[in-house]
């Protein structure tokens, strides 16, 4: 160490390049996230006059106060906040209720083999990658009939259908490696269908329902498809409402108050991000390698 | 019935434990055949009518392809997706490969570095929209900080430049999808055997060679799936173009989706609408089922 070869030397020099590389492409990933949280706390007046990259001279919750509770979204002036509850009211059942049958369908499909079972995972499979353009006409009419439109319970619905695939998916993958021996040892026992999967597979699930809240949850809660076609006005759910916010060509453009709104917006997926990252990386992958 | 003997009593408990699974799967299996291939169907069947405002069952044929087919909107949406998801898919895997490549390289902040990488992943493309909406606007954002900066001739509107908001699109789309390719490029690199590495290093090839030469070619599947999901992604994409251009300068950022969702509900045109959105899932299927087949397949041992 003490006595540097150029070897080493050209290899600590080489480490420095990578570092400087990697941390330049740090510098630009975080840049998006950093004008945001900065323009935010900024006021109008230091946005037009002053530099985006600075840190506010002057630092206001103002926009974060506007943004939350008086801002105009359509002829409303009450904020997002009615929207972000919105997003909770369907984020919540609908993940718990797509990730339930995905958990029952994922025992099925592997411990209750039967005639064609390939083909209903098959079938479950590709509902997941379909563009969803090719069910919104017929989705929006069958909403109406059944006096769904423009409602959260209709957006709750419409997870849980769509939703039915990946968390399927993800069950079966997991319950594909777990031993077959000791569900027949538990058959032999006399434990039936549901004393099985309450007993023996559910409490090693953990980590596959752990992945599965975490997949579901980010995907409904930054949908905007659904929410825009089948839920305009009041039952919104929040990226619309972000959406309608920023886009509308009335008034002065509020930069800040946007961009409150924006973080509002991304603040619970960043959460879990931040908090369980592995989980999240692991319901990508499986969601488009082979788990 | 009462004093059913013990036989038929567990006759009928076995039977019952037998039709349970498939009991249990099939609510799930009614939902998914009613609602995405039902509806698949019937949209299908909608592109061949005379719908408009209503759906209306009259059989036209074509008609309604051939109005897609000459539609100048549809021939703008068509030509911005091939060169959307043309750029946005090589961008991804070269800056996701080397990015996978670099961190390989027993980086001491790695988990740090790849959580940065890949927290775009997290946020709903509106946000992001809305945020590089803001980064890249002429009069505020990036420009401004550059001549700011004292790079008075610096300029940068190609958000409100009809020929070159496409690209900002791209831009943006990459941005918050390198990460994920990243990460499975990664995967893919701690997967490989170190054998062959091990040897190549003893004759003293160079390590771009062993890359070159060894590496990469074994991430193959890596490549195929990336190509796969991000093809996908890119048709699917609609989220981002509405937030950040809302499809314009006037029409010169439609893609497919945005095609679609206006003539179904801006411009109520259901059968053109259905036609399109036909067209789009043909296209996915073309991509997806061979390689959901490939992957699903029994492995070989």
């Amino acid at each position: 160490m003490s006595a540097a070869s150029p070897t080493a030397r050209r290899g600590i020099a080489t480490r420095a390049v990578l570092y400087a590389i990697l941390g330049l492409f740090a510098i630009v990933y975080l840049m998006p996230l950093y004008v945001m949280l900065t323009t935010s706390f900024k006021t109008l007046e230091e946005i037009h006059q002053g530099n985006m990259l600075a840190l506010p001279g002057q630092w206001t919750l103002d926009p974060w106060r506007e943004a939350w509770g008086s801002a105009c979204i359509g002829l409303e002036c009450n904020g997002v906040h009615g929207y972000f509850f919105n997003s909770i009211k369907i984020v919540v059942p609908a993940v718990l209720i797509s990730g339930l049958l995905g958990a029952f369908n994922g025992y099925v499909l592997t411990k209750w083999k039967f005639r064609g079972h390939k083909i209903v995972f098959g079938l479950m499979l590709f509902s997941c990658f379909i563009p969803f353009q090719i069910i919104l006409l017929p989705m929006a009419r069958v909403l109406g009939i059944l006096h769904l439109a423009n409602s959260t319970a209709g957006l709750v619905l419409v997870h849980i259908v769509y939703g039915i695939g990946f968390t399927t998916l993800f069950f079966r993958n997991f319950y594909a490696s777990f031993p077959d021996e000791l569900v027949r040892a538990a058959q032999l026992d006399g434990a039936g269908f549901f004393t099985i999967f309450f007993r023996i597979l559910l409490p090693a699930s953990v980590p596959i329902i752990v992945v599965t809240i975490i997949w579901q949850f980010t995907n409904v809660w930054n949908d905007f498809l659904f929410g825009v076609s089948f839920a305009s006005g009041d039952s919104a759910p929040i990226t619309v409402a972000l959406n309608n916010l920023v886009n509308s060509s009335t008034g002065v453009k509020a930069y800040n108050v946007n961009m409150a709104a924006a973080m509002v917006a991304a603040v619970p997926t960043l959460i879990v991000y931040i908090l369980a990252g592995k989980y999240f990386l692991r319901g990508l992958m499986s969601g488009s390698v082979k788990g | 019935m009462s004093n059913a003997s013990p036989e038929r009593d567990g006759g009928a408990r076995e039977r019952l434990q037998r039709w349970l699974p498939k009991l249990v799967l099939s609510p799930s299996c009614v939902l998914v055949l009613f609602f995405v291939y039902g509806f698949i169907a019937w949209t299908s069947y909608i592109s061949f009518s005379d719908s408009g405002m209503m759906p209306d069952y009259t059989w036209v044929g074509l008609h309604q392809w051939s109005r897609l087919w000459t539609s100048w909107t549809w021939g703008i949406a068509l030509h911005n997706i091939w060169v959307f998801g043309l750029l946005y898919i090589v961008s991804c895997i070269v800056l996701g490969l080397i990015l996978a490549i670099l961190l390989d390289q027993r980086i001491r902040a790695e988990g740090v570095l790849r959580t940065i990488y890949l927290y775009p992943m997290a946020l709903s493309f509106i946000v992001t929209g809305t945020a590089w909406q803001w980064f890249l606007n002429p009069g505020l954002g990036l420009e401004k900080t550059m001549h700011d900066l004292g790079w008075q001739s610096f300029s940068f509107n190609w958000l409100i430049d009809s020929n070159m908001a496409i690209y900002t699109v791209v831009i943006a789309a990459v941005w918050q999808a390198t990460g994920f390719v990243m990460a499975m490029f990664l995967a893919g690199l701690r997967g490989i055997d170190g054998e062959m590495i091990k040897a190549a290093q003893i004759d003293g090839a160079p390590a771009w060679k062993i890359y070159a030469r060894i590496i990469i070619p074994q991430l193959r599947p890596v490549f195929l799936s990336a190509v796969v999901v991000l093809a996908h992604l890119a048709i699917k994409s609609f989220d981002l173009i509405v937030a950040m251009t809302g499809g314009g300068p006037g029409n010169a950022t439609a893609v497919p989706a945005t095609f679609m969702y206006s003539y179904a509900f801006s411009r109520n045109e259901m059968g053109i609408a259905a036609a399109s959105a036909v067209f789009m899932l043909a296209v996915i299927a073309a991509l997806i089922i061979p390689y959901l087949y490939s992957e699903l397949r029994e492995p070989r041992s």
